[in-house]
């Protein structure tokens, strides 16, 4: 488990989408149905996951139920990597 | 006068076996449907509405996702006579309470005989509809489940086809508890009107295609974007919103394989396509076939066409296809529609005049968009502002420029937009008293700030205050209402207005909330526990109760806020103070 792929992810959703740096955003804490992470977001971390992890996320995939957490999107990045 | 359903008709028996709609799916498969498919389609939901005991004149609100079943369920209530209204579908991020308590909010003030919706939120809505006239909860799984396509639609039987042009014939609200409260009633004839109008100023004709994404319960999504292709045999490529806000680049592959002419959408669509679509994606995109790609529905930005021209000419855009239009529901639709088949106007005119005295004073004359692009900033050497024409009134509408009592001010001079029209809205629903506020001496007052020159009209602020979101109208009074239920807010003490964003290219909202803490001064970083805490808690209350998510809270100390003599709080004076101490550059 490569624990600076969670880290990146919540590093990125603290500064770049929810515009609070500081924030320190829980592993398994729900980041989509909750709406923290807001529609006009979603394909701005699909971009950052490609940029940075070089992995594919299809605009299909960019809901709650495909991952809903920070864990779980590590997990299907890990996956692709 | 022909009513609506007698163009649905007459449509069924000139083209029955042409195709009326492509709708686009998530998983990005399609379906097509011709006239005769969709209509006879409809008919089952006029039945299932008939058999279920429901009159005609009354109304039921549609609450389907964005799809066939939504679709016909409109045109089969159109059918029967019954009058629709679609509401916004439940997200996943809304809370199922601040849901309910919509519905609640629009059930009273609507009195809805029917709801038709899906069956997994039939439970919702029995909930929501207890105490209220709502007399049958229909779901779509029902409805179809006796559907045979081949069948013929009989005209005759269906009440929708007998009635005046003077019947309401659709209901349009805008969300939130606020917006609900006001829904727009348009009849037949208002409806056909605008229709017959804005197709003669759009120089409609049989070799267009529209593709939308926009929804159906807003009225750039069910008009331009539904309505309009239906009634007059235009080709329609549909897709959910939900699809295209995260695959923006779907918008313009689909324009590219239909060969879309026109299409519509809010500025901030053009940014977001601009800075989220990937040259991956573009590869084989074509839009040399567009002929206006219309923006509207929310204040419209030089800058947010410029860029989107920059990014997209590789791909075909043609620089005449940026076009503008002002709108709203109340008018049906548009207003005024700019730059079909010509560029859009830009003025170019002094900031401070604009600034302080509320004049449109221009630096050099007005020139075609295309003609704006290659002006430098220095050729004009003083403090400016390019202002995009909304365009010139449509056929039918007649629009001025008032000052604060009522009187006509002259070219140029920046007062509220009135209108008057062969169009407009019948009233507000069940509520004459919003309606008559309305108007003065019969113009409809808009709300909206703007100034004329020569025939074209451009829009440059608001008085309402209202924010507008991504093309969303948020009425600031629901958000505050929400904050103010958190603990450690001061009741009351609450202010929500909306800060333009030259990145996004829309609004976003600002709320700022005075606590009982005892802060020393305003905008104190979150490191108090208890000041992040109630921070927090109103992010995710409104986050959750309403469609925008909130980002800029600031919590700050008791009076911070700026109360009129009457007492109330003033958006638009906070808003000041807001921007001179605490708003960051982008």
């Amino acid at each position: 488990m490569d624990s600076n792929i969670r880290n990146l992810l919540s590093k990125y959703i603290a500064e770049e989408i929810l515009k609070q740096p500081q924030k320190v955003i829980p592993p398994d804490k729900e980041i989509i149905s909750n709406g923290m992470i807001d529609s006009f977001s979603l394909v701005d971390l699909a971009l950052f996951v490609e940029d940075q992890f070089g992995v594919q996320i299809d605009d299909t995939e960019l809901n709650g139920e495909s991952f809903d957490t920070i864990e779980e999107l590590a997990r299907l990045i890990e996956k692709r990597m | 006068m022909e009513t609506f359903t007698k163009i649905l008709e007459k449509n069924y028996r000139e083209v029955p076996d042409r195709t009326a709609l492509t709708l686009l799916s998530s998983d990005k498969s399609e379906k097509s449907y011709t006239h005769r498919e969709f209509l006879t389609c409809s008919e089952r939901y006029s039945q299932a509405l008939q058999s279920s005991g429901i009159m005609p004149g009354e109304v039921a609100i549609l609450i389907l996702d964005h799809g066939e079943d939504l679709i016909c369920a409109f045109f089969g209530a159109v059918l029967y006579g019954v009058i629709p209204s679609i509401m916004p579908f439940l997200t996943e991020k809304l809370s199922p309470d601040s849901y309910r308590k919509s519905l609640i909010s629009l059930f009273k003030i609507t009195s809805p005989a029917a709801v038709i919706t899906s069956p997994g939120f039939e439970q919702d809505v029995l909930n929501a509809s207890q105490g209220t006239g709502v007399r049958c909860i229909l779901t779509d799984k029902e409805i179809k489940m006796n559907f045979s396509p081949g069948r013929q639609v009989d005209f005759s039987h269906l009440p929708g086809t007998h009635q005046s042009p003077e019947q309401i014939v659709l209901l349009q609200h805008s969300s939130g508890t606020t917006g609900l409260q006001k829904g727009v009633a348009l009849s037949h004839r208002a409806v056909r009107n605008q229709i017959d109008n804005y197709s003669a100023a759009l120089l409609l004709n049989s070799g267009d295609v529209i593709v939308s994404w926009l929804p159906l319960y807003h009225d750039m999504g069910l008009i331009a974007g539904f309505i309009l292709p239906i009634l007059k045999q235009i080709p329609l490529v549909l897709m959910s919103p939900f699809d295209w806000i995260r695959a923006p680049y779907r918008l313009l592959q689909s324009i590219s394989d239909y060969q879309g002419t026109l299409s519509w959408i809010p500025n901030f669509a053009f940014n977001f396509c601009t800075q989220k679509i990937r040259d991956k994606d573009l590869v084989n995109v074509d839009l040399s076939s567009l002929r206006a790609l219309i923006n509207c529905s929310e204040p419209m930005y030089w800058n947010s066409h410029k860029k989107f021209l920059e990014r997209f000419e590789p791909s075909g855009l043609r620089s005449k296809s940026l076009a503008t239009s002002y709108a709203m529901a109340e008018n049906v639709f548009a207003v005024t529609q700019g730059g079909i088949e010509t560029d859009v106007m830009v003025d170019i005119i002094d900031r401070g005049a604009f600034n302080q005295n509320r004049i449109a004073k221009p630096l050099t004359h007005p020139r075609k968009w295309e003609k704006s692009l290659n002006i430098k900033d220095q050729e004009i050497n003083r403090p400016h502002i390019k202002m995009l024409s909304a365009g010139k009134p449509i056929p039918g509408t007649e629009i001025r420029i008032h000052g604060p009592d009522g009187e006509d001010l002259p070219d140029r001079h920046v007062g509220e937009i009135v209108i008057k029209s062969e169009y407009m809205l019948s009233g507000y629903y069940n509520r004459p008293d919003l309606t008559n506020e309305a108007f003065r001496d019969g113009w409809y007052m808009t709300g909206d700030l703007g100034y004329i020159s020569g025939e074209e009209l451009y829009v440059t602020g608001r008085i309402k205050d209202l924010i507008i979101v991504g093309g969303k109208n948020i009425y600031p009074q629901d958000l505050e209402t929400l904050a103010g239920e958190v603990k450690g807010v001061h009741p009351g003490r609450v202010a929500a207005f909306g800060v333009y964003s030259e990145k996004s290219g829309t609004e976003e909202v600002v709320l700022i909330a005075e606590s009982d803490l005892d802060i020393k001064f305003a905008g104190e970083p979150e490191t108090i526990p208890e000041i992040e805490r109630i921070a927090d808690e109103i992010r995710d209350k409104i986050t959750r109760g309403t469609d925008i998510t909130l980002r800029k809270v600031h919590i700050v100390g008791k009076n911070w806020l700026i109360k009129t003599s009457s007492g109330k709080i003033a958006r638009n004076t906070n808003r000041e103070k807001y921007l001179s101490e605490m708003a960051q550059p982008e």
